[in-house]
């Protein structure tokens, strides 16, 4: 079974709006490397050169932070893509 | 001539950059009235959008979020498609630094279609050859020993992050090369980048505790002249100055502004034919730097005698009690005859001539925060 990943809607450009879309992989980085194959771009939209997570751009792993893409990841998990609320 | 018919035939089209996405307005054949569209990239900070002069057709946008980092989207239907780069400027994986934002687009030489060149925040030089799809870091300049003691650290400089900027192509030399760094100072390249030197005497650097530095100016805007590319402008956060190389050392012209204006202004713009001829916009630098027309009454200043003296230039804008500046890249001219000049304010109007500053008319008002306009 693959990963629920859910999409925010400043990145749903990439996905075609839509909100919620699967993916397969054993950690949080290969998640994100397949989302940037089907959606070229979004990777490094999230995911600065030097491999870490953006400043406004938060992961949660069956609702727990990721502080890194190093997590694990089992089938069924659920992976929330955040982007902070701040600005104006 | 010809460009100039090309251009009026085509009718101009101004490229608007905010920080709340890119506008478009289209001007008449005459210049008097524009009709403005869009937006695109609604929400996007755009720090700006240019047009490729060399195929009449290409567009780059460089664009980021309050949250998303940042990217470049291309267009070759001049702004109906847009497509975004495979792979944006980034600096080098264990570098440690990271691109906050692309800030400046060059595009290339003449004779190299499809090459652009990008500055970043932080200071980063970064170049495409493939229309911006691809783009690739000058190590010459990213890599250099030196860099860091020129530009000092990433995150302590101007505050909207440290720039580079002002990309400049000798249109003679391909290879030939300056940059613009707040802070830093002017640099020069001839050899296609791999090697920088600085270019900063006789520029003041009033904020430094030494007299007289090689580098760690901190230039405003910088301009080098098409038709005349040993004439060079800089306007500078300690004034205005002029370089003619092959010196290599800049003359103040500050003091030939009215002390009551001062010489602190971002953007600089020079005169399509004429190399003498220049247009400033002065803000209040005074105290801690307000950053507003000065005493509220704003003006741009031209010069046609290369600096040595100024007119002010403020029939048709308002005559008092208006706040907003105009930032580096938020200033262009035309190249008809006589040449259009068009600013952007922070305010998010726009203001346009089209008998080189003599008289302003409002083109657009209520926009976001203007980042940057360019003749399309």
């Amino acid at each position: 079974m693959p990963v629920r990943v859910l999409i925010p809607g400043p990145l749903r450009s990439y996905t075609s709006e839509s909100s919620v879309v699967a993916a397969s992989g054993e950690s949080l980085a290969a998640i994100v490397d397949e989302l940037d194959q089907r959606y070229p771009g979004i990777r490094f939209r999230i995911i600065d050169e030097q491999g870490a997570i953006r400043r406004h751009i938060k992961f949660f792993v069956n609702g727990v932070q990721a502080m890194n893409l190093q997590p694990r990841l089992q089938d069924d998990d659920e992976v929330m893509i955040v982007c902070a609320l701040s600005g104006g | 001539m010809a460009q100039a018919n090309a251009a009026r035939e085509r009718r101009l089209t101004l490229l608007v950059s905010t920080r709340k996405g890119l506008w478009r307005a289209q001007g008449d054949a005459t210049r008097r009235s524009w009709k403005l569209s869009g937006p695109q990239f609604l929400g996007h900070i755009i720090h700006h959008c240019v047009a490729d002069p060399r195929d009449g057709k290409t567009w780059l946008v460089a664009a980021r979020t309050g949250h998303l980092g940042p990217t470049i989207f291309r267009s070759s239907d001049r702004g109906r498609s847009w497509h975004e780069a495979k792979q944006p400027p980034a600096f080098r994986e264990g570098s440690g630094r990271v691109v906050d934002h692309t800030f400046w687009l060059t595009p290339g030489h003449s004779s190299q279609p499809g090459t652009w060149y990008a500055g970043t925040s932080p200071q980063g030089l970064f170049r495409s050859d493939d229309a911006g799809a691809t783009w690739r870091g000058i190590d010459g300049f990213n890599e250099h020993p030196q860099r860091k003691s020129w530009c000092g650290g990433d995150q302590d400089q101007t505050p909207d992050g440290a720039k580079l900027h002002s990309v400049l192509i000798d249109p003679r030399d391909a290879n030939h090369l300056y940059i613009a760094m707040s802070s830093g100072g002017v640099f020069e390249s001839n050899d296609a980048g791999a090697g920088w030197h600085p270019l900063n005497r006789g520029v003041r650097a009033d904020f430094l505790p030494m007299p007289d530095p090689e580098f760690g100016h901190d230039p405003h805007c910088v301009r080098l002249h098409p038709a005349a590319p040993d004439r060079l402008y800089q306007q500078n956060h300690c004034g205005i100055y002029r370089l003619d190389r092959p010196s290599d050392r800049w003359e103040d012209l500050s003091a030939a502004m009215p002390k009551s204006v001062g010489a602190i202004g971002f953007p600089m713009v020079l005169h399509p034919g004429d190399p003498d001829t220049l247009w400033v916009f002065p803000m209040d630098g005074s105290s801690v730097w307000p950053r507003v027309s000065p005493g509220g009454k704003p003006a741009v200043y031209r010069s046609v005698n290369g600096g040595k003296s100024w007119q002010r230039q403020a029939t048709g804008l308002p005559k008092l009690q208006a706040w907003f500046t105009v930032k580096r890249q938020a200033m262009t001219a035309d190249a008809l005859a006589p040449a259009g000049v068009y600013f952007g304010t922070t305010s998010g109007e726009v203001w346009g001539s089209r008998d080189e500053g003599r008289s302003w008319k409002c083109l657009a008002a209520h926009l976001p925060h203007i980042y940057a306009i360019e003749v399309a």
